[in-house]
């Protein structure tokens, strides 16, 4: 088996009383794309924001792309720069036009020239299909388009994995195709993915493993196919009854 | 003499206002020299602690909130007589100008940081969340995309404070700043007749009226949709 490109291992988050993860191992190998679901609360979105160091773990190891994310002498602003994140409230920054967003980490973190860091984003622009759309800030945009733009800002970094935590639950019902058809072209050209979601479709698709989580634990984990006909945890089942319900 | 004329003789004394046009007009100068100096200094210096304050360091933060809370709550004419009569006893005697300008400029500020502060924290924590994942560090975070976003949302409150603290040139008067207010109130004693009071009034309209519509324009201009 592949050396894995994020390699978590032992991770705990207390948040004062709270203890949010507990004891979490996940290791994800290139080009694998891995879903994480479960109730909300379970631990999920804070175990992909350990990842990359948005959250301070409060014990455990992570290391991405071979470096160590919690290594006081790691420079985690280059680091980060291999990890995209795409938000569920898409945070595009509001004062800026489409293509400021995307070339905005490209100037000031990878130290482009104005110029390559415009060709840069509008090529990733181009592939999340908003190459029109340069020019328009994040208001003029639907919720679709902006986090398809979102998506573009992170690409454009060339990230070795990209990190999606719940990224169509704001959107109007509609507007998800368009966010899961750029996901499953990014899936296509090989992007490691580690993707917190509900869309039990595009898991079912598109995903190599599943992961339910509950309480701070990952339950149990295998393809697709296996997590939702025929899950061997109770909780699992529960969840996953509940879920296709609706 | 009808009433007219009497209120025109007493209040648009013409002679009189000719008289004292000079006066008044070196009162304009020095009014608008305090007034840029003060607004420079004092937003600055809001702008300084409040980025300071960003930084989230707790000592450094107790005491930038309590020397803001004492200049939020003292009436600026108070710090004017402190600064102008009592800063002597310590060995440093200011001229009336610079001890407005100095307590002015601090009240300014003070009030200044609490509105940039709160732009700062009103920007959404997404939006830092954001920048950070994609390497962005925290000075550049700030600077490229949370000030930009702040100072936004603070341009009207920003714009009356200023005003009002401006306006506030006219209390140098006591500490005998040639201003508009205390070229006009001599004038008005020499004279024996308030006309100069009314060109003062005059000058401060003409002054501080350009800022309000200014004001006002930089609020349209610089909002967006969201």
């Amino acid at each position: 088996m592949a050396a894995p490109i994020v390699d978590a291992r032992g991770l705990h988050k207390h948040f004062g009383a709270l203890h949010v993860l507990r004891g979490v191992d996940l290791s994800v190998v290139e080009r694998e794309l891995v879903f994480i679901i479960g109730p909300s609360g379970s631990g999920k979105s804070t175990l992909l924001r350990c990842l990359n160091r948005l959250e301070e773990p409060s014990a455990g190891s992570v290391v991405v792309d071979g470096i160590d994310m919690l290594d006081p002498r790691t420079d985690i602003n280059h680091a980060r720069q291999r990890i995209g994140m795409v938000f569920q409230s898409f945070n595009l920054y509001p004062h800026m036009t489409a293509l400021g967003n995307v070339t905005l980490a490209l100037r000031k973190v990878a130290g482009k020239s104005r110029a390559a860091a415009e060709e840069l984003g509008r090529a990733a622009l181009a592939r999340v299909g908003l190459a029109d759309r340069a020019g328009h800030t994040p208001g003029q945009l639907s919720g679709g388009q902006q986090q398809r733009v979102a998506i573009a800002r992170a690409i454009a970094l060339e990230p070795r994995v990209m990190l999606f935590d719940e990224p169509t639950s704001a959107l109007d019902p509609e507007l998800v195709g368009s966010v899961l058809e750029v996901m499953r072209a990014l899936r296509e050209s090989g992007m490691t993915m580690i993707v917190v979601s509900h869309e039990m479709g595009f898991a079912r698709n598109a995903a190599d493993r599943v992961l339910f989580m509950d309480h701070g634990a990952i339950v149990e984990e295998g393809p697709p196919a296996a997590i939702f006909e025929r899950p061997a945890h109770e909780r699992t089942r529960s969840f996953i009854g509940q879920i296709q319900r609706h | 003499m009808s009433r007219w004329d009497r209120f025109v003789e007493t209040f648009l004394n013409g002679t009189v206002m000719w008289k004292y046009l000079p006066d008044i007009l070196s009162g304009v100068v020095v009014t608008i020299e305090l007034a840029v100096l003060v607004v420079i200094t004092g937003l600055t210096a809001g702008l300084v602690l409040a980025l300071l304050r960003s930084l989230a360091i707790r000592p450094i933060n107790a005491v930038i909130v309590l020397i803001v809370d004492c200049f939020r709550s003292l009436p600026p004419l108070v710090v004017i007589v402190l600064i102008y009569f009592g800063l002597p006893s310590a060995g440093i005697s200011p001229s009336g100008f610079v001890s407005t300008w100095l307590s002015l400029a601090l009240v300014l500020m003070s009030f200044s940081e609490e509105i940039f502060w709160a732009g700062i924290t009103s920007v959404a924590r997404g939006q830092w969340e954001a920048a950070r994942s994609t390497g962005l560090t925290f000075g550049q975070t700030l600077l490229h995309v949370v000030l930009p976003q702040a100072l936004r949302l603070t341009i009207p409150p920003l714009t009356n404070r200023t005003i009002a603290i401006t306006k506030g040139t006219a209390l140098g008067t006591v500490v005998a700043v040639t201003e508009i207010l205390g070229q006009a109130s001599s004038a008005m004693s020499n004279s024996y007749n308030p006309s100069p009071l009314m060109m003062g009034a005059a000058a401060y309209l003409v002054l501080f009226f350009p800022v309000v519509v200014v004001g006002r324009w930089i609020e349209t201009r610089f909002a967006w949709k969201r």
